[in-house]
């Protein structure tokens, strides 16, 4: 079973890298590429939300001050973009760690940290379009220079496989975290902290590492974002549509399993793709139809296919 | 100065009025509703259609909104967020978002992306109280957010219904161990949140705006002031619609705008941070 | 209100069927039927940028109607243009997304993206393909300093438009007599209301203007009281907002309602200030309110048919209508110069593009591109008169004398 798990990351991840060989058309390339880098801020999720039971409705905030740190830091101080994008990836985690703790030492959860969280990116937000470095509200552009020792590469097959590799790294993450001491402690303090905490669980301390160890991932795919299409401003990097997505995928998919922002993260897209190849004259129905299909999901979730199968099997 | 506070403070009930709904929702069924701007967006534009199509004063057409609205809410509740999210806070949320996409581009296929307004001769009337010119619509805005505040705290206290929607509140299974049908306590409970929203609309429209995306505007003034005012209760939502309203005023006057609405995040995550159960909130 | 719909839906399909019996009734194109050149239009036509979306989609539409039915791309055989729409939904993943279904789709080139984050994006985006991508609006000044040869922009930018919104304050003052000497910067705190005030700051004091205060508000806005309020008690000469519609309109509702008259007002590219919905609906808030901002030019009589054909549609006279339209004619001149539906060709054609073009209807000189910008293009001053958008300045371009400082009562 456990090597089952194993084996099937390692499938996604062949027959995925297998993709830009046969799919040459940059409009599904750049829709592969933009689904992946939304499926990492959504790993990034899951870990907190899926794993630890808190969920956060500002994973913006991560995902903004990496992107804004690989843009910022290698159009202002010229460092290379790899370097900035390390750089970013800790301070994401680091600002993690520290609205968990604000947020975590007063005793907040549920709807409570949620909303928390959500302002914490409101605010972030705010900020990067009034100040200075940011670029204010024109944004930062990072400049077109296609050279692999500017993370940009000639072809979206390349940046493709670039992401498709975080996105299978934060898999085999999950993986070892979900059998690690830590991610035991995780479960415990989702299912009943007091009882974690009875059992001797430093449950503040898990829950540090769960959010810096989420804000990483989820700034890892803001950073991506950033060297993707090389333009950001405050309502891209902090706005609530990525903190939206980050969890809504996993939740459909299935929160606090290996697969499930994967399969959620393409389970929407996919969706949201049909949806607008419906769109006639009048804009707006497509989206209609997509937040009907959202509901419908939420109804008869994706996760649950695989049981309704053997159900109906079963009556057969 | 004084005519800013008392800006503040006619703005802030009608800011008070659209987050009343939402701490309703909140207190009783524990959900944090994403749907509540589109919903508003889509009783503004009832209001607007009342005016453009049927010739009704936007004040007028609160009688037959609210009746409607309570409709809407409590199909929406029973029809859709219920069998939709089968009882998981999780599927709550997601079916709320997803309602809110629905509502919100349905708004923009029907009515399309322009920004609509009604033209009644009071729009822009003043009322001189000695040296200070408040706006009439305003001014009716505050004065009809009383009076619903009143009524939904004689409802919450005085009928069975409210007694029920209390009980529920406090303690789920318990009410349902005693014969109260939760299922019908949540539903009339958004019922009546959609009905608040609903004469919000109506209060607004004269001096405002609607277009498909209005309503979010006021959702994250309205969080803040549930927050602020400890959710679910009533009065704090009320004294935190006044207040938030004081302080934008206030801020937007010595601060600018811009940053004035920074101040309304840090107050939000302060109050959360410091103080989880609002700063008039009885109970959390 | 389904009313309406039906009144937005009825005319296109009347375009359809023109355009069909137009290509009917015209012989060379029953005889020689060359493949119909397709043409990227981008728009955003949801999200927060909807409105605009759908007026620059309109411009494009009639222009590519024009086209059809008057033969099409002659030097290619008379070939017809064909749309491929796009909604870029308001934000640059959606407009790249759309740049690559386009290039799939085999565009010629690309039109549109209103919003300078969306042209940047998607202008790079296209030009992976060497696609030819011409900004119908986005005033950013990077669109055009990145160095891309695919990207052409034939409205001004906003260091130009800032430039002729100063120099033209400053000979409206010297022309009244100096009435205006203070200022109150009113501005939307986004990429556009912040860049413009950020360059008033800068430029005005020199100029003799004294800023008393910039106050920037967020969009959308609730409540604009608060700035009128301030303004009351600072009792600058001139207002100078630069805020998107419905702001605006808050704005000076809001000042009118508390009885404030400066001297005037003088918005920068603002949202409201040169829109005839403002001017309908609201009439007194809108008399005598200046504006700098993109505008057709008046006195071409095609401007004026233009503009009868978009009011039958039961909607308004924006500007994004005239400049999708000139930017789909810059593109189809572009064409019939290249003599070939070839992207690289169409690029050179584009970047040649001299004072010959005159099939555009904005208020600019000889087209002459410098890096992909228009050097001709420039804003006007126009100013709300007698309920009508008047342009005032440039004189060359003017219909109507400016009226400021504005008459008391």
């Amino acid at each position: 079973m456990k090597d089952r798990q194993l084996s099937l990351i390692l499938a996604f991840a062949g027959i995925a890298a297998l993709v830009p060989l046969f799919v040459t058309a940059g409009t599904w390339l750049n829709f592969a590429v933009f689904t992946l880098i939304l499926c990492l801020a959504a790993q990034g999720w899951n870990i907190l939300g899926g794993y630890s039971g808190q969920y956060s409705f500002g994973h913006a905030a991560f995902f903004g001050t990496t992107a804004y740190l690989t843009a910022v830091l290698q159009t202002r101080y010229g460092i290379s973009p790899y370097a900035a994008f390390a750089i970013g990836i800790a301070a994401a985690a680091a600002v993690g760690w520290v609205i968990g703790f604000l947020s975590f030492r007063s005793g907040l959860k549920g709807s409570y940290f949620a909303l928390v969280t959500l302002a914490f990116a409101e605010v972030f937000r705010v900020l990067a379009n009034a100040s200075e470095i940011t670029g204010g509200a024109a944004g930062t552009l990072i400049k077109l220079d296609v050279r692999p020792e500017n993370f940009q590469f000639a072809s979206r097959g390349t940046f493709f496989w670039v992401v498709l590799g975080m996105v299978v790294l934060a898999m085999l993450l999950t993986r070892a975290l979900e059998r690690s001491r830590l991610g035991a402690q995780m479960v415990a303090v989702r299912e009943n902290e007091d009882a974690a905490r009875a059992l001797g669980v430093d449950a503040l301390r898990v829950k540090l590492a769960a959010i810096a160890l989420s804000a990483a991932m989820t700034g890892a795919a803001g950073g991506l974002y950033a060297q993707y299409f090389l333009y950001l401003d405050a309502t891209i990097a902090y706005g609530t549509w990525i903190s939206v997505e980050a969890l809504l995928a996993p939740i459909v998919g299935g929160a606090g399993t290996v697969f499930g922002p994967v399969v959620g993260s393409i389970v929407l897209h996919s969706l949201s793709e049909f949806t607008k190849s419906l769109v006639g004259r009048i804009p707006g129905i497509d989206l209609v139809i997509f937040g009907i299909m959202l509901i419908l999901v939420v109804r008869f979730p994706p996760r649950n296919i695989p049981g309704l199968i053997r159900r109906w099997r079963g009556t057969k | 100065m004084l005519e800013a506070v008392a800006n503040g403070l006619l703005t802030g009930a009608v800011y008070g009025l659209v987050a009343l709904g939402l701490t309703l929702v909140y207190g009783v069924l524990h959900i944090i509703n994403f749907a509540h701007g589109a919903l508003l967006t889509m009783a503004m534009y009832a209001a607007w259609v009342c005016w453009a199509v049927f010739g009704l004063d936007p004040y007028v057409a609160i009688l037959p909104l609210v009746p409607i609205f309570f409709a809407v809410g409590y199909a929406v509740q029973r029809f859709v967020i219920m069998p939709a999210s089968q009882g998981d806070d999780n599927n709550i949320l997601l079916v709320t978002l997803g309602l809110s996409i629905v509502l919100e581009n349905a708004m923009l296929a029907i009515f399309r992306s322009d920004t609509l307004s009604v033209q009644v001769p009071y729009a822009m009337e003043v009322i001189e109280a000695g040296p200070m010119l408040l706006s009439f619509p305003r001014v009716v805005g505050f004065g009809v957010t009383l009076v619903v505040a009143l009524v939904l705290f004689l409802v919450l206290t005085r009928t069975d219904t409210g007694r029920a929607m209390r009980a529920v509140a406090k303690e789920r299974t318990g009410a349902a161990l005693v014969g109260i049908d939760v299922r019908h306590v949540y539903a009339v409970t958004f019922a009546i949140g959609c009905a608040c929203l609903a004469i919000s609309a109506c209060l607004l429209l004269p001096s405002f705006y609607v277009n498909p995306r209005v309503g979010n505007a006021f959702v994250l003034v309205a969080f803040t002031i549930v927050v602020l005012g400890g959710m679910g209760s009533v009065p704090g939502a009320l004294l935190g619609g006044l207040f938030i309203g004081v302080v934008e005023s206030l801020s937007g006057l010595y601060l600018g705008d811009s940053l004035g609405q920074l101040g309304i995040f840090v107050i939000f995550i302060l109050v959360l941070l410091f103080r989880p159960t609002g700063l008039f909130g009885a109970r959390a | 209100m389904p009313n309406t719909i039906l009144k937005g839906v009825t005319p296109s399909r009347r375009a359809l069927m023109l355009g069909a019996a137009g290509a009917l009734a015209a012989p060379a194109v029953l005889r020689a039927q060359p493949a119909p050149i397709k043409l990227g239009i981008l728009q955003p036509v949801t999200g927060a940028l909807a409105q605009d979306g759908e007026y620059g989609r309109i411009g494009a539409e009639l222009a590519i109607q024009e086209l059809n039915a008057t033969g099409g791309i002659k030097s290619i055989g008379g070939a017809q243009i064909q749309m491929v729409f796009g909604d870029a939904r308001s934000n640059p993943e959606g407009g790249t997304a759309e740049v690559e279904r386009m290039q799939a789709e085999g565009v010629v080139a690309i039109v549109g993206g209103f919003a300078s984050p969306i042209c940047l994006a998607a202008s790079q985006a296209a030009s992976r393909y060497d696609l030819p991508y011409i900004v119908d609006v986005g005033v950013s000044d990077q669109i055009v300093s990145r160095g891309l040869r695919n990207t052409f922009r034939f409205s001004p930018g906003a260091a130009s438009i800032t430039r002729a919104a100063l120099d033209n304050l400053v000979r409206l003052n010297d022309a009244a007599g100096k009435p205006a000497r203070t200022v109150v910067l009113v501005h939307e705190d986004g990429l556009f209301g912040t860049g413009a005030a950020r360059t008033m700051q800068a430029e005005l004091p020199p100029r003799g203007f004294e800023i008393l205060e910039t106050i920037s508000h967020p969009s959308p806005a609730r409540d604009m009281s608060n700035i009128a309020l301030r303004i009351r008690s600072l009792n600058p000469d001139l207002i100078i907002p630069s805020s998107y519609y419905s702001e605006f309109v808050l704005l000076s509702r809001t000042l009118q309602q508390r009885r404030i008259r400066p001297k005037g007002i003088y918005a920068i590219l603002n949202g409201a200030a040169s829109n005839f919905r403002f001017v309908r609906e609201f009439p007194e808030a809108a008399n005598l309110v200046m504006d700098v901002n993109h505008w057709a030019d008046p006195r071409k009589p095609k401007t004026t048919e233009l503009r009868r054909m978009v009011e039958a549609q039961n909607r308004f006279w924006l500007f994004n209508v005239p400049m999708n339209y000139s930017a789909v004619m810059l593109v189809a001149d572009a064409l019939e110069r290249a003599g070939r539906a070839d992207r690289n060709a169409v690029i050179e054609a584009l970047a040649k593009t001299d004072g010959s073009f005159t099939r555009h209807i904005m208020p600019y000189g000889p087209t002459n591109f410098v890096n992909g910008q228009n050097q001709a293009g420039q804003a006007v001053n126009t100013q709300i008169q007698n309920n009508d958008v008047k342009v005032i300045f440039p004189t060359e371009f003017a219909d109507a004398q400016p009226i400021f400082p504005w008459p008391a009562g």
